[in-house]
Order: C-alpha cells, then structure tokens, then sequence
C-alpha cells in the first residue's frame, strides 16, 4: 500500500510513440501490407475469369439469365406443403418457398429440441450417479463417431419398419404412430383462440415491462416486488379470461383410422420425423460437450464465495455461475445451431422436400444453375445471419465480460 | 494432551457468550480422519491465528465454522446459533460470518463494485445507492477506491485480496475467516494484505486466520492455535507459544518454518 504499488496514474501523462513504417520487408507492418495487396489481387483475377468464362457459356447454350423462371408453372409434386400448392398452377417461386419453410421447421424444431436434450445430457455426464455419467458419455462418444448421412438413414429405416396404418400404435388417445408417419389431433382454430393468444402477447409485454419495474424499485427500495404472481396472472390467467369471455369453444379434430389411411388429424410425416430426429440425437452429442466444458469452467471457488456471502444457491447460479458458464458455451453452441441448419440439407437422402431438394429439381428442370446456387446460398446465408446475430444478441445481453 | 485441551478455553475478553464454540468436533472424507475431537472456543473480539503443517485440517475447520464444510460428530456454534441441517440456521450464519480465501475468488463477470454491492443487494435487501455508498466506504478503507469501476481480471493479486476483504466487510459481519489470505501472493504484496488485516483487526472484529505469518500473529494474535493431523495439538498466546512450545510436533513445526523464512 504505502508505496508497494506504484500508482499507475502518476505514469500516464505521457502519450505513446508512434511508430513509422519502414518501406522494408524486415518490418512486419510493410510485410502485412505487401500480402494483403497480393491476395485481393489475386482473388479479383480469379472471378474476372469466372465471370467471363460463365458469360461465354450461357451465351453459346442459349440460356438467358435472370430470376423470371420462378414464375413459370413448376409441376413439381410435393408431398409436405404448409400453404396451398398445386403442381398443375403453382410456380416455382411458390415451390421454393415451400422448400424454405420446411426447411426452417426442422431447423427450428432441431434446434429447440437438440438445446433441451444436449442439456440434460451435458448435465448427466457431470452426475454423481455412475451409471448415469457412464451412460451419457458413451452416447456422446458413439453418436459422434457415426457419420450422419449413416444416421439419418437408420432413422428412416427405423420409422419404416413401423406397423401399417391398420395396425397403428395408439400412443395417446388421438396420437398414432405408423409407417405413414405421426398423427395427431388438430385444433379448430376460431377467433377466439386467436383473441386468446393476443392477449397473451399483450400478456408478455406486460410482464417484461413490469420486471424491468421490479427491478427499478429494487434499486430504490432494496426490496425486489414478486414477479411469478404478476407473470401468472399476465400469461395464463389473462389470455383464459379472454377465451371464457368469447365463449370458451374447444374442437378437436380428431384422426380415425380408416382401412388404408387415416381421416382427419394432422400428419408428421416420417420423412420430417427421421430427418429432426437423427439431426437431434446427433447435435445433441456436441450441444453436451459444450455444456459439460461451460458448467466445468466455472470454479468451485465461485460457489463458495458466494455462498459464504450468504446467497441462496438459485441466486448463485442465476448471478454468479450462469453468466460465466454462458459467455463459455454460447459461442459454441451458435456454430453447432449453424451446423445443425446446414445438416438439414441431407433431406434429400431421405427424400424430404427441403430447400435444397426443391432447389436442386428446378435447377435440374429449368437450366438456372447459377440463379439456383446463389438463390440456396442467400437462403442458408440468411438463415445462418439470423442465428448467428440472435445469438450475438443474447450473448451481449445476458454475458457482458470485459476483462 | 489434557494439559493441551485446557489451554483451549478462552481467557473471557467480555461475559457475553462467545463468538464461535467448536465442541469435540469430528470430520471425516471417507475413511480418513481430518478433524478429531477439535475443541475451542473463541471469545468476542477475540482474534485467533491458526497454524500447523500441510494437510493438518486447518482449511477444514475453519471451512466448518460457516458450513462451506459439514462436521459428523460434535458441535459447533456460532454467534449463539448452532450450526445443523436447518437452512435458516445457515442463512442466519452465512450473513454474520464473511470469509476470505487463498485463492480471492472474486467474481470474474462483475466489476469491483459490484463484488461488493452484489450480496447487500440480494442477500440484505439494500437499495442500489445504499450498497453502492456502502462499498465505495469499504474499498476507501482497504485504499482501492479509484479501482470501482474495473474487473478483477486487471487488478493485482494483493488489490484483489483487499478486495475480497472489502467485499466481505460489505456484509457487515460479526466474524471474519480468512484461510491463507496471503499465500497465493508475491512478497511484495503480502504487506498491503497484512496491514489491511491489522488495520481490521485494530477496529475490534473477532479474527479467525489460518496463516503462517509469524510477524502478523505476534502483533494481531490474542491466541494461537497450533493443528497438527487433524488434532489441536496446543494453543496459547503467542509469545509463549512460539518461545516454549511445550511438544515436539509444535518444535519440529516451528523450526521448519524457520527455516523456510
Ligand atoms: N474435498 C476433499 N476430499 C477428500 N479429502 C480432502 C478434501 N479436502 C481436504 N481433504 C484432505 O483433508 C486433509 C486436511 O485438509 P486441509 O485442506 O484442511 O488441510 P490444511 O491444513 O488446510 O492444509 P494446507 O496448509 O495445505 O492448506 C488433507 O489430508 C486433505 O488431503
Ligand atoms: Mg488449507
């Protein structure tokens, strides 16, 4: 204190010197610039001669280039479609924006479900339970080690092996699991359900703002206002009240087993399910390493000086060890999203239509390689941008370090 | 053995019940033995240096008085709560009982601010300003204000340590632990940490500090406690503990420490 440590300030006065650069190759800043110039170079010669190469093919093959194909008539049959399609008078425009949302279901689908399961597996490889740990590791270690082209494929096998339509497995009342796929109630969705589900919209807003109200009375007060009652009566009791008010309707639309084919209900079609499930199982092995590291990563000493602090360990774990553990395995865990997203595009393996699937049959049908391949390339661009700026977000938001 | 217990019971500093009871405490990690029948009792404002060899349960006792450690056998008291599985009991004794480690343990992601206005705001209910006053007094007293606003992360290993220190006394506890506050520091630091330690000890905090800094014991210590495998072997002020060690163990113990000092 006394003089042990210099006071860093007393030497601050004085401003850095600059440094010139020398025209020399023995100065790395010279050097730095010499192959940065070099390699734009380079680079820039390189798609001149694709470009001119391209433009002298297509003009010798008659091809004219331009996005106006996609609102040609494209006949292309498609089993799983989320809006209205028809192969005798929807385009190609509409085929690709089929492939986009079923793309987008199995990645967004993938990714929530491989986040839970990875999760719980990451944690089990940490228990104390033998059995547990053991099990856990080997399912990381095998699922990592199998290629994932082979996956998928078992999977579907798998889901083709089940019982015929006549014969389907009853899991729940209305849910049937068979080689057509999975069946499921549907909801008649009425004006009241979606009243019911603006004011749970309404609801969250609500809720959001009034933590942030919470949290400004405890810095006055000291005193943090209870949220779960607010969050309850907002999320569930709110949208109810709603839905009771405009009659409270509730129809299912059950499925029925018919001789060849169910009537009614909502299909899950063994294409999707192979394809979600092997990507899941899969990612989930990765999504547990990262877990195991990032829990690992915070030391125990964390814990301890906190709860010597006298903080409940739900107040140490959401204070101290989540922000630590997160800033570790977000980063990680963005580029195993952005690899499960990419995956998804083995669908065609499997023979569900993707983007990639669709993509690849109006190229074939059309001629458009090159407005094909950039379309695929801005829509996985897109896709990827948007994960990876989420999570970008969250990471700012929820894992400040400055260190 | 029995001349030695007797040496454990306090000389009375006040005639209010004392700060920390350890009655025939025993502690076992598996089948080894780390703590074996360790009683003492250290009285209010009292300040006890604890000492012995590598492996003598020195961090296991004192882990003990604020339950970072549980005991199996025995009983230990504090500030006239008893220590068992009741999470009240634990909560009661969490806040009354700051502690320091070798190893700072600051919280990485948080600024030196924050470390310390973190457990008035969540464990005393204190407004931010408040906490905020609070801490900006303590980092005053162990002579770091001007570092509020950094992370731990660029601070050296004895402003963290002071650190720690201010960040415990934000707490306002009755009893401070230390376990080996200064021997994951270079020489050059050990001074700023002890004579932050002094200055506390000056202000009449009752001290639990396992350390091997004989200067500091002979100048801060009403009592020293001597471990050795588990036991206490003796204990006693320090001048007579130092200068007629009445075993061999405490003999052999202090001329290796000579040795290495
Ligand atoms: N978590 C644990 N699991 C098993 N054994 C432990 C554990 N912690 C400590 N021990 C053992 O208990 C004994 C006492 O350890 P303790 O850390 O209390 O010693 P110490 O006197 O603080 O030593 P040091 O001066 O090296 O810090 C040692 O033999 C140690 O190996
Ligand atoms: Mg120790």
């Amino acid at each position: 204190m006394s003089g042990a440590v210099v006071d860093p300030r007393l030497h601050a006065a004085r401003a850095a010197p600059k440094r010139r650069m020398r025209l020399s190759w023995s100065d790395p800043k010279f050097r730095a610039i010499v192959w940065q110039v070099l390699v734009v170079g380079i680079l820039a010669a390189i798609v001149a001669y694709l470009v001119h190469n391209t433009n002298k093919n297509l003009a010798a093959r008659h091809i004219a280039t331009g996005f106006a194909f996609l609102a040609r008539t494209a006949g292309i049959p498609i089993g799983e479609h989320a809006i209205e399609y028809d192969p005798a008078t929807s385009t190609y425009g509409d085929a690709l924006i089929i492939g986009i949302i079923n793309t987008l279901k199995v990645a967004i689908v993938g990714v929530v479900l491989t986040t839970i399961w990875g999760t719980l597996l990451g944690i089990a490889r940490l228990s104390k339970n033998w059995l547990l740990s053991r099990a856990a590791y080997l399912y990381v270690e095998i699922l990592r080690d199998i290629p994932l082209l082979l996956q998928l494929l078992f999977w579907y096998g798998l889901v083709q092996t089940l019982p015929s339509v006549r014969d389907a497995f009853a899991v729940l009342p209305g849910v049937f699991f068979s080689n057509r796929g999975i069946k499921v109630p549907l909801f008649d969705w009425e004006p009241a359900h979606s009243w019911a589900l603006a004011a749970f919209l309404v609801g969250l807003i609500g809720v959001i703002a009034w933590s942030s109200v919470a949290s400004k009375r405890q810095a006055e007060t000291g005193v943090r206002p209870k949220t779960w009652p607010v969050a309850l009566g907002l999320l569930v009791a709110f949208p109810l009240f709603v839905w009771a008010v405009l009659g409270a309707p509730f129809q299912l639309d059950m499925p029925i087993k018919g001789g060849f084919n169910f009537r009614g209900g909502g299909t899950i079609s063994p294409e999707y399910c192979a394809l979600t499930l092997g990507l899941v199982v899969y990612t989930a092995a990765y999504i547990a390493e990262i877990v195991r590291s990032g829990i690992q990563a915070v030391p125990q000493g964390q814990w301890e000086a906190a709860g010597a602090l006298g903080l409940r360990p739900g107040a140490v774990l959401r204070q101290i060890v989540l922000p630590q553990a997160l800033r570790v395995v977000i980063p990680p865990m963005t580029s195993q999203f952005l690899n499960l997203t990419k995956n998804s595009s083995l669908a065609v393996a499997i023979g569900y239509q993707d983007v990639v699937s669709i993509d690849q049959t109006t190229l074939n049908q059309t001629g458009q390689a090159i407005e094909g391949i950039a379309l695929l390339m801005a829509v996985f661009l897109v896709i990827s941008l948007s994960i990876s700026l989420f999570m970008n977000w969250y990471n700012a938001r929820i894992a400040l370090v400055e260190r | 053995m029995s001349a030695a217990m007797s040496m454990t019971t306090p000389t009375p500093l006040s005639n209010v019940a004392p700060a920390i009871v350890l009655d025939k405490v025993n502690k076992w990690y598996g089948a080894m033995h780390v703590l074996r029948d360790v009683t003492l009792t250290v009285g209010q404002k009292e300040k006890v240096v604890v000492c012995g060899p590598s492996g003598s349960g020195k961090s296991t006792m004192i882990r003990c008085i604020n339950r970072l450690e549980t005991h199996q056998e025995g009983k230990i008291i504090v500030d006239g709560t008893e220590l068992t599985d009741d999470l009240r009991a634990l909560d009661t004794i969490r806040r009354e009982v700051g502690m320091v480690f070798q190893s700072f343990n600051l919280f990485p992601h948080l600024t030196i601010l924050e470390n310390c206005t973190l457990a008035p705001i969540w464990v005393r209910k204190m407004p931010k300003a408040e906490a905020e006053e609070l801490a900006m007094s303590y980092l005053r007293r162990v002579k770091i204000p001007e570092q509020a606003k950094k992370y731990p992360g660029q601070l050296s290993g004895g402003q963290q340590q002071r650190v720690a220190i201010a960040r415990a006394l934000c707490m306002k506890p009755k009893i401070m632990l230390f376990d080996e506050p200064t021997s994951a520091l270079d020489p050059e630091m050990i001074k700023e940490v002890l004579d932050t330690m002094i200055g506390l000890a000056e202000t009449g905090m009752t001290m639990v500090c396992v350390t091997h800094e004989m200067g500091f014991a002979k100048k801060v210590a009403d009592r020293v406690v001597f471990m050795d495998r588990g036991e206490v072997v003796e204990a006693g002020p320090p001048r007579e503990l130092f200068d007629n060690p009445q075993t061999d163990r405490l003999k052999l113990f202090l001329s290796q420490i000579l040795k290495d000092h």
